[in-house]
């Protein structure tokens, strides 16, 4: 099976081999991290741009130490302080880093389509690191990636998502990539946060966490924002938590062995209680491990297809 | 494709690796130190079978480990077809060891260069050797094999075909006309 | 010069003709219809194999000038409308300044009188500057010679102004068109709210949005006793009550535009503006009942709702991007191929929708070829089949649904006022 795609935007285009591809060769590259020389030649020589528009330190680092791990070059931009504060667009600054002569942009924008739109413009190869509400694919490979490592297959499993779905890129691109590999996929939240018509991307709907929890192999469990002013948010936040938060309690009526995930990071006491976090089912630290080799992954297999065609592999 | 000849059948491969086996063991003065690491795909089957070989003739054994070179290859974007990375598992320390590097075939250098570099991340060896099961010459690299099966001359519009029953079904060497 | 258009197929719903036959062009009008017409000194244009039909109205064009002329002047824009056959445009007026009063009115049309290649009407404002709370001098409006008024980009949201503006229209007889749009239930969406929006992870416009503002225009109109026109329908829901309304007897006509019977909300995956306007693209039903809206004489007219805008402003994030698409010169191409060519409409009905209708809704002397009429003519190829090219086309911008389409149905030939304007 070849790798044809220059940039990686979202897991909703690919097929099941793709993915499988992906999460194989993560496999290999987990390995290179288990070495004393976590270093391997394969991007030498290649720049890999962050370009983030949202601020992130967690997702932007672990790109950062994958490109390096590959022996890639890496440059940061924050746009807080960039060209963009003067009114540059995006595909003027997607240009500029192109004609630097960079191989890679990994982009995270507020903007749903933006990693899409640079795409079109560019040549050179984009990798989506969050797109407004509409995909994180890297962020639902990892979770993927170990899911398959805790259980050891994705076909057949339940995977619940619990959290704001309808603003979620996480959650969506989880969707995609659990159903095309087989799972079976179940998002639970209060009703207003439920986006129109999502059962047609193939997931069954509730508002009840305990029915979410009940027959789940696997929790998602994504992060809930509420407002910065904390006089407003402490109530809406106790309410969240009493109503759908994971706790001990509830994890007692799930599977024993439920596995407990997380993007990261978590707010203690909202979505989470403290000792589910830090608990034995939780493989949040493990996720970001895993991180690391599914965008090493990602960032060898984009850089493969440069100067190849655009087509969906085969 | 054309199959033009066949150089070794199942019983000329087996007594080639006999041979190998009893040879690594002369030169290195035992097993004592020593390690096998196969280049995937087939020399990672060729290394297990040596490492059998070797076990047979001198009880204390040597581990063997398989090596992935695709992420040291110096051709990664000419290639036309994608290169799949595949697991390296070296689960024992190299670092002091006399590493005997296992291929099927030696040709340009340039897989052995590699599989030089990657062992270099994974620790300092004593030494590093080369055993192939055939030479079919046109070095394009200062490489040399230490233990070979087989010399075969071959013109560079032919193709050397190892055959192993792990991928193939069979054991045998052929020479072929290059595929178009 | 005059001319003699000889050979085609002459369709003209309003005279009910639809047969083979010549047109002579005397003195920028129509003089003489009829077979095997001789002429000496005419200028002949063979359109033997061709379609000849009334100019077409569009009765929703937005020429941008005054106030935004990097987007499209009325020069451009009507040399846009001749390459798609269109001779009589109801400019809108969301320009700057809104024609809210006499003096802008004047101003438009001294512009007019300069660059105009095709027939320009205007449409006032319902209220001043269209900031929806005092009604415009719809009267002067009316005497400056605005033969509709409409807010068009936003809905009168106080019931007491519409209702208002509804009686003074009445009283005036001049065309009011609504724009029916709930802003507080659109939500500052960007597409069909729906399972594209999920997906797209896009904020989505309702369809209550549309039709409920519908509804309640419709209602007001029909307590006025007052005639209303509803623009760019775009949901199953709004055609069935205004097929209700109609039934009932309420003074209530529409129109639709080629993208809402060409196009579904699917064309925004993959997130390019150029399919991106308000009312946003609907699901496959909503096409279904546009077709069987115009198939069944629901919807009245068929009209662009030409909308351009320049790449900074088109080319960009979806979210940020305008809305709106050009339309002037594929409409009546999307009208073949969607409508005519698999015999959804017959040729009488395309031209009764493009031409005759809007210009009974407005009230003006266009749409049809009877002997006397102005001189507004197109001649179509009904065959020939045209790649929709971005530089190919005239509008001074290029935000085209249509981009990179195979239509069928080209104009050959258009002429204005007596004028040959286009071909």
């Amino acid at each position: 099976m070849k790798w044809n795609r220059k940039d990686l935007l979202g897991l909703e285009e690919l097929s099941r081999e793709e993915l499988e591809l992906i999460l194989s060769t993560a496999g290999s590259f987990k390995e290179v991290s288990s070495r004393e020389i976590k270093k391997v030649p394969a991007l030498r020589g290649k720049t890999v741009v962050n370009l983030f528009y949202e601020p992130s330190t967690r997702t932007r680092v672990s790109f950062e130490v994958a490109a390096k791990r590959l022996s890639a070059d890496v440059i940061n931009i924050a746009t807080e302080t960039s060209s963009v504060k003067k009114g540059e667009t995006l595909v003027d600054t997607g240009r500029n880093i192109e004609a630097l002569k960079a191989d890679i942009i990994v982009m995270r924008h507020n903007y749903s389509g933006a990693a899409a739109m640079l795409a079109r413009h560019l040549d050179i190869s984009v990798v989506n690191a969050g797109d407004g509400w509409h995909e994180h694919p890297t962020q639902a490979l990892l979770d993927m990636f170990t899911l398959k490592e805790k259980l050891g297959r994705l076909e057949g499993i339940n995977v619940s998502i619990v959290g704001d779905i309808a603003h979620s890129r996480v959650a969506r691109s989880n969707i995609w990539g659990l159903t095309k590999l087989g799972a079976r996929v179940t998002v639970c939240a209060p009703k207003i946060l439920i986006p129109p018509e999502i059962d047609k991307m193939g997931v069954h709907v509730t508002s009840d966490i305990n029915e979410a929890l009940s027959r789940a192999d696997a929790v998602n469990v994504l992060r809930m924002q509420f407002e910065r002013d904390e006089q407003n948010a402490f109530p809406k936040q106790l309410e969240y938590f009493k109503n759908y938060g994971i706790t001990a309690e509830r994890l007692e009526k799930a599977k024993d062995d439920i596995v407990v995930m997380h993007p990261g990071p978590i707010n203690r006491g909202i979505e989470m209680s403290s000792d589910v976090a830090d608990g034995a089912n939780s493989v949040i630290l493990e996720q970001v491990t895993n991180g690391i080799a599914v965008r090493m992954a990602v960032l060898f297999l984009v850089a493969q297809a440069q100067g190849k065609t655009d087509e969906p592999s085969n | 494709m054309n199959e033009k000849s066949k150089i070794l059948d199942k019983e000329g491969l087996g007594r080639s690796l006999t041979r190998i086996a009893h040879e690594v063991l002369e030169k290195n003065k035992g097993a004592e130190g020593l390690c096998l690491i196969g280049i995937r795909n087939r020399g990672a089957y060729l290394a297990a079978r040596l490492g059998s070989c070797i076990g047979g003739i001198d009880k204390k054994g040597v581990p063997v480990g398989i090596l992935d070179i695709t992420l040291y290859r110096d051709d990664l974007t000419q290639i036309g077809s994608q290169p799949v990375v595949h697991k390296t598992e070296i689960d024992f320390d190299i670092t002091d060891k006399i590493v005997v590097l296992v291929d099927d075939v030696l040709y340009s250098g340039r897989t052995i260069r590699a599989a030089l570099d990657a062992l270099i991340d994974f620790g300092r060896p004593k030494a590093i050797q080369l055993a192939v099961l055939v030479d079919r010459g046109h070095r394009e690299l200062p490489i040399r094999a230490d233990y070979v099966g087989k010399n075969i001359p071959t013109a560079k519009d032919e193709q050397v075909e190892v055959r192993l029953a792990e991928t193939d079904g069979v054991d045998e060497v052929v020479v072929v006309e290059k595929s178009q | 010069m005059n001319l003699l258009i000889k050979g085609g197929r002459v369709v003209d719903p309003a005279g009910n003709l639809d047969e083979v036959a010549d047109i002579l062009v005397e003195d920028r009008k129509i003089s003489k219809v009829s077979k095997n017409i001789k002429s000496d000194g005419a200028r002949m244009i063979d359109a033997a194999g061709l379609i000849v039909i009334p100019g077409l109205v569009d009765m929703h064009v937005h020429l941008r000038q005054p106030g935004r002329e990097d987007k499209e002047t009325i020069r451009t824009g009507t040399l846009a409308a001749a390459a798609g056959g269109v001779t009589s445009v109801l400019a809108m007026p969301n320009t700057d300044p809104v024609p809210d009063g006499k003096d802008n009115i004047a101003l438009i049309r001294g512009l007019i009188k300069d660059s105009a290649v095709v027939n320009v009407f205007i449409c006032g404002a319902i209220t001043r500057g269209r900031f929806g709370r005092e009604p415009a001098d719809i009267a002067g409006l009316k005497n400056e010679g605005a033969v509709a008024i409409s807010d068009d980009g936003s809905s009168v949201d106080s019931d007491d102004v519409m209702r208002k503006a509804l009686e003074e229209g009445k009283t005036q007889k001049i065309l009011l068109i609504c724009h029916s749009e709930d802003k507080a239930l659109s939500a500052n969406g960007v597409v069909n709210l729906g399972f594209t929006s999920t997906r797209l992870g896009l904020r989505g416009i309702s369809r209550e949005s549309e039709y409920k503002r519908v509804e309640r225009d419709i209602s007001l109109a029909e307590k006025a006793k007052a005639p209303v026109h509803i623009a760019h329908v775009s949901c199953r829901e709004s055609v069935e009550i205004i097929a209700a309304a109609k039934k009932r007897g309420v003074m209530v006509t529409c129109e639709t535009a080629p993208h809402y019977f060409a196009l579904t909300e699917e064309a925004v995956l993959g997130y390019d503006p150029n399919f991106k306007m308000n009312p946003p693209l609907r699901g496959k039903d909503d096409v279904a009942a546009i077709k069987k809206g115009l198939k069944d004489g629901t919807i009245d007219c068929i009209a662009s709702d030409h909308a351009p805008h320049t790449e900074n402003e088109k080319d960009i994030e979806f979210d940020r991007a305008e809305f709106g698409v050009v339309g002037l010169e594929t409409e009546l191409g999307v009208t073949v191929t969607e409508l005519v060519g698999p015999g959804a409409l017959s040729w009488p009905e395309a031209v009764r929708k493009l031409s005759l209708n809007p210009a009974k809704a407005l009230n003006i002397n266009k749409g049809t070829l009877s002997v006397g009429a102005d001189a507004d003519i197109a001649v179509i190829d009904p065959d020939r089949e045209w790649l929709v090219k971005k530089e190919a086309l005239v509008s001074k911008s290029k935000n085209s649904a249509f981009l990179g389409r195979r239509l069928k149905g080209a104009v050959v030939c258009t002429i204005s006022a007596g004028k040959v304007v286009f071909g």
